[in-house]
């Protein structure tokens, strides 16, 4: 029967073919760059153009960038080693400036001997954000974190150990005093004591009672003032001071523009207003002209001080927005059930809307972030010596004359790295602290 | 049941000013406002102690002085003759106009680099990317800086346009890039200019007629015009024969080299050029992400419906998403012009005269009129901002997605 049906039937293959390798034009790389570079006429001309710009690029920069000079103590020098070097005329990098002026453009006028202390102050920076950032440590770490400012403060500008002990003490002050005055008296007393106490206490009390302890145990290192700072460090003390200030700050302005208190809420409203509408440089001049005019007589404090409080309530300014974007993208829902639970607005705030308006408002608040990060080269032109200020200083010099691109580079390059390592991480944070899909 | 006392039958106790709620929120408001006006009122103190202490007053009048400095760049009549005035509105006009030429820029390179970013092309997307992350991760100020230096570093000087020299000048000798600025042709308005500005202003308000006739007609009767084609002939058509019927009143002057120097022509100086150029690839990388943001905002399946009721691929762009992503786009976008007028005041990197090099710059410093100058600089940067703020209110109340 079978066999019948075989031979009637001669051309029914009785055995599978082998599989075959599929065509080499829909396969492996010639599959891909079929699609992916040249599908269409119009992709195909857009290939060709990117791959001749890249090209361009790459052979103008490669040799200039990769036979770079990296000994030589001035551009003068720099060029003698190349003619020297190469004979072909070509043109190369001068790398050795950045060797050269290494530290200048890390730490600026700060005094050599004291380079360790900017450094250290940065790593128990990051050992204080880390139980935040990565979520572990734990209570030890915590309390670390909350000493963590004034020992940064203490390594960055030296001068007696006791003045930030004493100004730290006032927070426990305030503490002891909220803990007690509620006891006794009721929460409000408790919280205007909070407020009174430790202000009258550095008004009056830490001066005073610094001098004395210097006078029993002077323990401290040089001091160093905020004009000799400068660089990347510069950048990054302004940086972390004004973005760890103003998420806080931001905080408390988007709830005042939330807020149904009619002069709370217009208050915020002109506040972001007014610092949004004016660019930051136009502040920063402000800071440095104007602040004169708004103290005291005879007041006057330090400009690196004015200008990490004007870059930090302009951020702040920003943050409030991105932060009332949150909160107005959360359900109505959300709020009605904290009401609901009869939990007062604090407390509402601070176990149900704020965790979710922020994580909602993550990406923008890390581009707050990196704004103020960016922002804060601009303070150069108000006299400060951030690494631009800096290129241009050692531009100036006979030694340097000349020197642009590798220069501009380095800062780039540095620029760039902190940004988008930023910019990751709150791609990272994003992804840890989604509770919507497994 | 109702076991809770009535609360209002009740005298009125001092105690509930903190301890009631529909009392407390009062207490609060009256206290935050009496903290912000004792802290306004000792700024307020402060200024006028420290201004009668310097001597000074505060006073306006400066602004009618003669200013004494050259602008190298304006819109408007201005000598070293002229007023303090009218040095700030020479700066405020150039603000506006790098303002306005950054953000057209600005808004052709970001949608371009947004489309090609989401291109199947991978070296296309890749290579937008990186434009995308190099500009937005790096200060705008360095962006100017370098291209400052590239535009007075790495472009030819005058005299090498000359005869042996290496330079040549562009497109029919036109144009010639130097060191010190770009050299463009200079038109000439000669006589019945007047008019064939207003024929081209006239034909543009037509183009705006036509478009609206035509979308009238599509909801009406669903006839589809040419629009593209129609348009583009009403752009140019009159203007050129009126070109020619006028006896051809413009002319252009070319750039011609003189001596050490370009002359003739027009000198786009190389401030102006860094600062816009800086401006617009800057803000551009922020805008390629807002586009591409648009576009993937609106989901696949508005495509595929679009396909199945059998509209062209270019119909379905025109008719269905790009109405949808406009959406999302439009209004991050028109914050960005707003960042890009306020990164403007960059100028002072490079020497372009705008407003604040001018007003909060060269007068403060002559006249000494800080907090007059400051404030003055503040509150015009403040109403362009409400302005567009208030333009884009209405454009978001406009197209807001209007639920029945």
């Amino acid at each position: 029967m079978a066999n019948s049906a075989n031979s009637s039937v001669s051309y029914v293959r009785t055995e599978m073919l082998p599989e075959q390798a599929p065509p080499v034009s829909e396969a492996g790389v010639v599959k891909w760059v079929r699609e992916n570079l040249f599908s269409g006429p119009l992709n195909t001309i857009l290939t060709i153009l990117s791959l001749v710009a890249i090209y361009w690029v790459v052979s103008h920069v490669f040799q200039w960038f990769a036979y770079g000079i990296w000994t030589a103590n001035s551009l003068s020098e720099c060029r003698e080693v190349r003619d020297a070097l190469y004979a072909d005329g070509r043109n190369v990098a001068c790398w050795a400036v950045l060797s050269e002026r290494w530290n200048q453009l890390l730490f600026g006028f700060y005094s050599a001997d004291a380079y360790w202390r900017p450094v250290v102050a940065l790593i128990v920076f990051f050992i204080a954000v880390a139980p935040v950032m990565f979520n572990f440590g734990g209570r030890k770490l915590a309390i670390f974190s909350a000493v963590s400012p004034f020992i940064c403060y203490w390594l960055l500008w030296g001068g007696s150990i006791w003045g930030p002990i004493l100004t730290a003490l006032g927070f426990v002050l305030a503490w002891l005093a909220y803990g007690q005055i509620t006891r006794q008296f009721g929460a409000l007393a408790g919280i205007v004591a909070s407020i009174l106490v430790p202000l009258i206490y550095w008004r009056f009390g830490v001066a005073p009672l610094t001098g004395l302890a210097d006078g029993i145990l002077p323990i401290g290192i040089e001091n160093i003032q905020s004009k000799d700072f400068g660089g990347f460090m510069l950048a990054l003390i302004i940086g972390i001071t004004g973005i760890v200030l103003s998420l806080p700050l931001g905080i408390l302005l988007a709830l005042g523009r939330q807020s149904d208190l009619f002069i709370i809420n217009k208050f915020s409203v002109i506040f972001i207003e007014v610092i949004r509408g004016v660019p930051l440089i136009v502040w920063l001049f402000t800071a440095s002209l104007l602040l004169n005019y708004f103290l005291p007589p005879g007041t006057n404090f330090d400009l690196m001080l004015r200008v990490i409080i004007m870059v930090t309530l302009f951020a702040a300014a920003y943050m409030a927005e991105v932060v009332r974007g949150g909160l107005a993208a959360l359900p109505r829902g959300q709020y009605e059930g904290a009401d609901s639970l009869g939990l007062d607005y604090w407390q509402s705030m601070r176990l149900i809307i704020l965790p979710q308006a922020l994580k909602i408002s993550i990406p923008g608040i890390v581009n707050t972030f990196i704004g103020l990060f960016k922002d804060t080269t601009l303070v150069v032109f108000i006299g400060l010596l951030d690494p631009i200020g800096l290129s241009n200083a050692i531009r100036a010099t006979t030694e340097w004359n000349g020197i642009y691109w590798e220069l501009f580079i380095f800062i780039g390059l540095c620029f760039f790295v902190f940004c988008y390592a930023m910019s990751r991480y709150s791609q990272y944070l994003e992804r840890k602290l989604a509770t919507d899909r497994h | 049941m109702a076991l809770i006392p009535d609360p209002s039958s009740e005298p009125f106790r001092l105690g509930q000013l903190i301890y009631d709620r529909r009392y407390r929120s009062m207490t609060i408001q009256v206290f935050a406002f009496i903290i912000i006006m004792a802290f306004l009122w000792q700024l307020g103190w402060n200024t006028v102690q420290n201004l009668s202490e310097l001597g000074k007053d505060f006073d306006f009048g400066f602004l009618g002085s003669r200013a004494g400095y050259d602008i190298n760049q304006r819109l408007i009549e201005y000598s070293n003759d002229s007023t303090h005035g009218r040095a700030a509105i020479v700066g405020i006009l150039n603000t506006l106009l790098v303002a306005f030429l950054g953000c057209i820029l600005a808004t052709i390179i970001g949608v371009i680099a947004g489309v090609l970013r989401l291109s199947k092309n991978w070296i296309v997307a890749r290579l937008m990317t990186v434009y995308v992350e190099g500009f937005r991760n790096v200060p705008l100020l360095l962006w100017i800086l370098v291209i400052f230096a590239v535009m007075t570093e790495a472009t030819p000087q005058p005299r090498d346009f000359r005869e042996g020299g290496d330079a040549s000048m562009m497109l029919f000798d036109s144009i010639a890039i130097t060191n010190r600025g770009i050299f463009i042709p200079r038109p000439i308005w000669g006589e019945g200019s007047t008019l064939l500005v207003a024929v081209f202003f006239a034909s543009l308000f037509a183009i705006w007629a036509f478009r609206r006739y035509a979308r009238k007609k599509q909801e009406a009767t669903g006839q589809i015009l040419p629009v593209f084609w129609i348009s583009t002939a009403l752009f140019f058509v009159p203007s050129v024969i009126f070109y020619f019927i006028l006896g051809g009143p413009v002319t252009l002057q070319l750039p011609e080299l003189g001596g050490f120097n370009f002359t003739g022509g027009l000198q786009v100086r190389n401030s102006l050029i860094a600062l816009w150029f800086a401006l617009s690839l800057y803000t551009g990388a922020f805008i390629a992400e807002i586009v591409r943001s648009g576009i993937l905002a609106v989901s696949r399946g508005q495509t595929e419906a679009a396909f199945a009721l059998g509209l062209r691929p270019n119909r379905t762009m025109n008719l269905v998403i790009l109405p949808q992503a406009l959406r999302v786009i439009i209004p991050p976008l028109i914050s960005q012009y707003l960042n890009l007028t306020k990164n403007s005041s960059l100028a002072i990197a490079v020497g372009y005269m705008d407003v604040r090099s001018t007003l909060g710059g060269i007068t403060i410093n002559q006249t000494g009129r800080e907090l007059e100058g400051m404030l003055l600089l503040g509150v015009f940067y403040l109403v362009t901002s409400l302005i567009i703020s208030g333009v884009m209110n209405v454009y978001n109340n406009a197209v807001k997605l209007k639920e029945r």
